[in-house]
């Protein structure tokens, strides 16, 4: 008995590690590829079959890539836009979030269902009222535009991730703090806020990676302010291959490295709102 | 200066009614001891004086204030939390020292009053730690502390010592005594720990699923039980009950309990030749039975089936017809399991209960 169990445990490790690794290789494989290209010399991406270890190494094609007209302006487009997405989206999110994580109200279970359903609203849909309104408006071709709508995307990440957050921090410590001499805000602002404050970094890092990587609203709603995945976009029929890689490669790194500093979070973030 | 008076308060949780129109008063200065079982609305009724919870009818008064719809800072109370609710993210020194700190008082005088109040619970070792660093024991401390520190007029502790060991319990319990003595705050105290609850009471409130059954100073509540759950709730063991027939005729009532005729106490002979033919509860406490040697005036057969002895004193259970009884007898006491014995019921001390309401029986007085 004992060793036919400790077969099946063994098969079991097995196909786990077996199918993770599988998984793995399937996201790092074309991210090591555009890497390799990247830092090769800009000849080394027309060579057939390509070379899997980095023979040539060089950083010619990235700085092509740097100095090309648009790009840096795109980069701080991209970073603008970013800081205004999170600024805004937290202001916005996080007290929808302490709500939902602290109140008991009508149509409460309704308001989180609806926040999920609108992530799965095509953007596509939206894009042509979107750039007429912001014509009349005046807000086309401008960041604040493209914030407006970041933020308007990340929103319902935002609420729910930021009740999950709250419901972490006991109801009690608020309630002490209270009997403590604070007022609301007081026992919000010395407590609660301290103690979430990892929780919102983390989502503030994840919402500005969801900006970062936005280019249909940020294609279609501006034209010369740019932000970095629009200039790349745009420019790709017409870019060489070299172009291209060193782009995706400048893009995905900031995505990788956030991502990478708050994966311990990551796996908390969708944590329920416990009633 | 700081009397409380909860006036009706109601408290409804969905189908839970938490606080049934509980009416109590506490002088200024006065000791209250919090005692009923779980879930019978004690941390509720604290809660509702903290004005953490919104009462749903009646009103709650801080000295002659109504502050029902006041807010938690501005009833200058202080309260330990059943929870302890020690802030994660500060250290000892400045848990303890938040309420000072959001009174903006001096920095000296904060760090005194800090410092002493950590040495009263012998926190001062701890001072520099952050809450995760403690025992669940002393995490109980910093939040009495935290709760101490800020001299409020008016002080509650929801169960403040439930965690600690045996000893430090002991020495706490006379400290905070000691404390009270000084400081004099209104103090409502959370237990459910009867030697607690008799030893710092001024007074004690018994609680059942509401409501207060009975308020009353220690040894009244103890000796003088106001129905069949209170004198079952309090004493260790709680008190035993015997069910019995009313007799009354000319030379006065008896109650029959099994084979035995029990005269009661001439104060209630009245009260019960009112009862003649109907069945009653005998309640009476281990320590007031005694083993005779033979069979006398209000002695019932018993047999011995479990001897404990406890140090100060031995436990038996006795089987009394078909219900169990317990008895305190002294620790020299010879006795031996299986062994039929008289047991003498004292009959001032036996306290009379209707059978079915469980209502305590008042003596007449004369
Ligand atoms: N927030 C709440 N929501 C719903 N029901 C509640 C809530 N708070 C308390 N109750 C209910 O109200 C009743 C009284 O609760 P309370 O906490 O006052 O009991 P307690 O006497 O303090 O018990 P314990 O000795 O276990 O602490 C319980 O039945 C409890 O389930
Ligand atoms: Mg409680």
């Amino acid at each position: 008995m004992p060793s036919t169990l400790s077969r099946r445990y063994i098969l079991g490790r097995v196909s786990l590690y077996g199918g993770a690794i599988l998984l793995a290789l399937w996201t790092l494989a074309p991210l090591y590829l555009i890497a390799l290209a990247a830092f090769s010399t800009r000849q080394a991406t027309f060579q057939w079959p390509k070379p899997f270890l980095p023979t040539d190494f060089s950083i010619d094609t990235m700085q092509f890539f740097v100095n090309s007209r648009g790009v840096l302006d795109s980069v701080r487009n991209s970073i603008i836009v970013a800081l205004l997405t999170i600024a805004g989206s937290l202001v916005l999110g996080a007290p929808g979030g302490y709500a939902l994580a602290r109140f008991r109200f009508r149509g409460k279970e309704g308001i989180s269902l609806g926040l999920l359903i609108s992530k799965m609203f095509p953007t596509a849909i939206l894009s042509i009222p979107l750039a007429v309104t912001f014509l009349q408006l005046d807000l086309y071709d401008s960041l604040w535009g493209v914030a407006l709508v970041h933020i308007a995307m990340a929103l319902p990440f935002v609420i729910i991730v930021t009740a999950g957050i709250f419901v972490g921090v006991p109801r009690d410590l608020e309630e002490v703090a209270q009997t403590l001499g604070c007022n609301r805000l007081q026992a919000f602002l010395r407590v609660v806020l301290p103690l979430a404050l990892p929780g919102l970094a983390a989502a503030a890092i994840f919402t500005f990676v969801i900006s970062w990587n936005e280019v249909f609203a940020a294609t279609i709603l501006t034209l010369r302010n740019r932000t970095l995945p629009a200039q790349v976009l745009s420019g790709l029929n017409d870019s060489p291959l070299y172009y291209r890689y060193a782009g995706g490669f400048f893009m995905i790194v900031p995505a990788l490295i956030f991502i990478f500093l708050i994966r311990r979070y990551l796996l908390n973030l969708w944590g329920n709102i416990v009633r | 200066m700081a009397g409380i008076r909860f006036q009706s308060i109601r408290k409804v949780f969905g189908k839970t009614v938490a606080a049934d129109s509980v009416s109590l008063e506490i002088r200024d200065g006065e000791f209250m001891v919090l005692l009923g079982p779980s879930g019978c609305g004690k941390t509720t009724l604290l809660r509702c004086l903290a004005g953490l919870e919104h009462v749903d009818g009646g009103r709650v008064f801080i000295g002659d204030r109504d502050v029902t719809d006041r807010a938690p800072r501005d009833r200058r109370i202080a309260m330990v939390f059943q929870s302890y609710a020690v802030f994660p993210h500060l250290t000892v020194f400045d848990n303890i020292a938040f309420g000072l700190k959001m009174q903006g008082r001096p920095r000296d005088e904060i760090k005194r009053r800090v410092e002493e109040s950590a040495r009263l619970l012998e926190l001062t070792d701890f001072l520099k730690r952050y809450p995760a660093q403690l025992s669940g024991g002393q995490r109980q401390r910093v939040a009495v502390a935290r709760a101490i520190v800020m001299q409020a007029a008016v002080l509650l502790m929801d169960e403040p010592l439930s965690n600690l060991d045996a000893l430090l319990r002991l020495q706490m319990r006379a400290e905070l005594k000691r404390l009270h003595q000084e400081i004099k705050a209104t103090t409502i105290y959370v237990t459910h720990d009867q030697v607690e609850a008799l030893s710092l009471g001024d007074r004690i409130a018994v609680m059942q699923s509401g409501r207060i059954v009975q308020c009353d100073v220690p040894m009244n509540i103890y000796d003088y039980p106001a129905n069949k759950f209170v004198g079952g709730f309090i004493g260790t063991p709680p008190m035993n009950f015997l069910p019995g027939v009313v007799h009354a005729n000319g030379d006065g009532p008896t109650v029959v309990v099994g084979e035995s005729h029990l005269a009661p106490a001439p104060a209630f002979a009245h009260a019960l030749s009112a009862k003649n033919g109907e069945p009653i509860l005998l309640g009476i406490r281990p320590e007031n039975l005694t083993l005779a040697p033979n069979q006398q005036a209000n002695t019932i057969r018993a047999r011995v089936r479990v001897v404990e002895p406890l140090g100060s004193h031995k436990l038996l259970t006795m089987q009394v017809g078909t219900e169990i009884s317990k008895v305190s007898v002294a620790p020299d006491q010879r006795v031996a399991p299986n062994e039929d014995v008289w047991l003498h019921f004292d009959p001032e001390k036996i306290r009379w209960m209707d059978a079915a309401t469980g209502e305590a029986i008042s003596a007449t007085v004369e």
